[in-house]
């Protein structure tokens, strides 16, 4: 199959253009589903479920760092799971200088999805994860932002649940728990999953957050309400994202849970020493004695 | 207030409590027995409380759901998704 492109601007250092669309890309015809935007009854589709959907609009923000493995496969999953319910969406990869050249996967799944599905917003070094959404949101035409993991650890086949979830009491968070209802994880040895109870045991005790799992990352946000939170949060790793949990309810945001399933590095090594688990107990503390 | 300021406000409340009755600070003329039974009561709590960790970790971890199927399912729709990639053109 010939891939027939149209001549398209370099975007990943444009600014931000009101609408989202720029350029046009022609993609070759596809024997399989959807996401080809052009094609008559996806776009119908799309709009009836616009129409359903009110006008709502979800920007997914990938940070990634060397995931030149994992990114085409997790684009593709969401472009499947967002065609196939109709919710207009876009995916804003922000890539932190990878020397393992994600950067140019990235561009290779701009050309095929568009331009105007496919947002790259590449910074010059790794500049850790909440500047990353900073950095995001700035981008983000979306009305509802999803933060996930880029490694295929989550799975976008929740996007649903979790846009349901949201209209079923207008959460301002949506939380993704791995330790309530259907949700598990795959993968972890017992050792990981003690210390995986133990710590959120621990942290239930001290800091009583209405949510089982607060070092989930994988959420869906009004922007609005991200934005707030970033903004408040001063954490790394693990303990930002119990930190935009632990600040969501002090500022009165209100919080939805729904199932996932974590499933460990599919490539990659999954990393939890000792280092780790201190930083945790560190930042736990602290969150205990300010907030 | 902070979560240790509740810890610390409860704490103190408590165990100011449980120290003016068991060492009969206010003079109240608690009886012999009662004043016994007080005394041991917060090492009692403690050990229940660490049985209580233990047997909810214990037990969470004991019913941690495991998902093979998410994995295999992911497995599957990894090969589908090269693919179709494949087809498009893209260059792994």
């Amino acid at each position: 199959m010939e891939l027939v492109q149209a001549v398209s601007p370099d975007l990943s250092n444009a600014p931000m253009v009101a609408g989202g669309f720029v350029g046009g890309v022609a993609l070759t015809s596809c024997p399989s589903g959807a996401s080809n935007m052009a094609s008559g009854e996806g776009a119908e589709q799309q709009q009836q479920q616009q129409q359903q959907g009110g006008g709502d609009k979800y920007s997914v923000l990938l940070p990634t760092y060397n995931e030149r493995d994992n990114l085409p496969l997790i684009v593709w999953l969401l472009v499947r799971y967002f065609d196939e319910s109709g919710f207009d969406y876009e995916i804003i990869v922000i890539d932190d200088g990878s020397p393992d050249g994600t950067l140019e996967v990235a561009k290779q799944l701009e050309m095929i999805y568009g331009s105007d599905k496919i947002l790259l917003r590449p910074r010059a070094k790794k500049l850790g994860l909440g500047t990353a959404y900073i950095h995001g949101i700035q981008h983000a035409t979306g009305n509802f932002v999803f933060i996930m993991d880029a490694d295929l650890s989550h799975h976008p086949k929740f996007i649903p649940d979790f846009i349901k979830k949201q209209k079923e009491g207008n959460y301002d968070v949506v939380s993704g728990t791995r330790y309530k209802g259907d949700g598990g994880v795959f993968g972890w040895d017992l050792r990981r999953k003690l210390i995986s109870r133990g710590a959120n045991f621990v942290t239930q005790i001290l800091l009583r957050p209405g949510a089982s799992d607060l070092t989930g990352s994988f959420r869906l946000y009004k922007k609005e309400v991200l934005q707030k939170l970033v903004e408040k949060c001063v954490s790394k790793g693990y303990v930002f994202q119990m930190e935009m949990i632990v600040r969501a309810r002090q500022l009165d945001y209100s919080i939805g849970e729904v199932p996932i399933t974590f499933v460990d590095r599919v490539y990659g090594e999954s990393k939890l020493g000792g280092n780790e688990i201190v930083s945790f107990l560190k930042g736990l503390l602290h969150l205990f004695a300010t907030t | 207030m902070t979560k240790l300021g509740q810890w610390l406000l409860t704490l103190g409340l408590l165990g100011g409590t449980w120290a003016g009755l068991t060492f009969d600070a206010l003079g109240l003329g608690l009886p012999e027995s009662g004043r016994r039974l007080l005394w041991p009561l917060p090492a009692y709590l403690l050990v229940t409380f660490g049985c209580y960790s233990l047997a909810t970790v214990g037990y969470r971890l004991a019913t941690f759901n495991d998902c093979r199927g998410a994995a295999e399912e992911l497995q599957a729709q990894i090969r589908e998704a090269r693919a179709d990639l494949e087809g498009r053109g893209f260059c792994f």
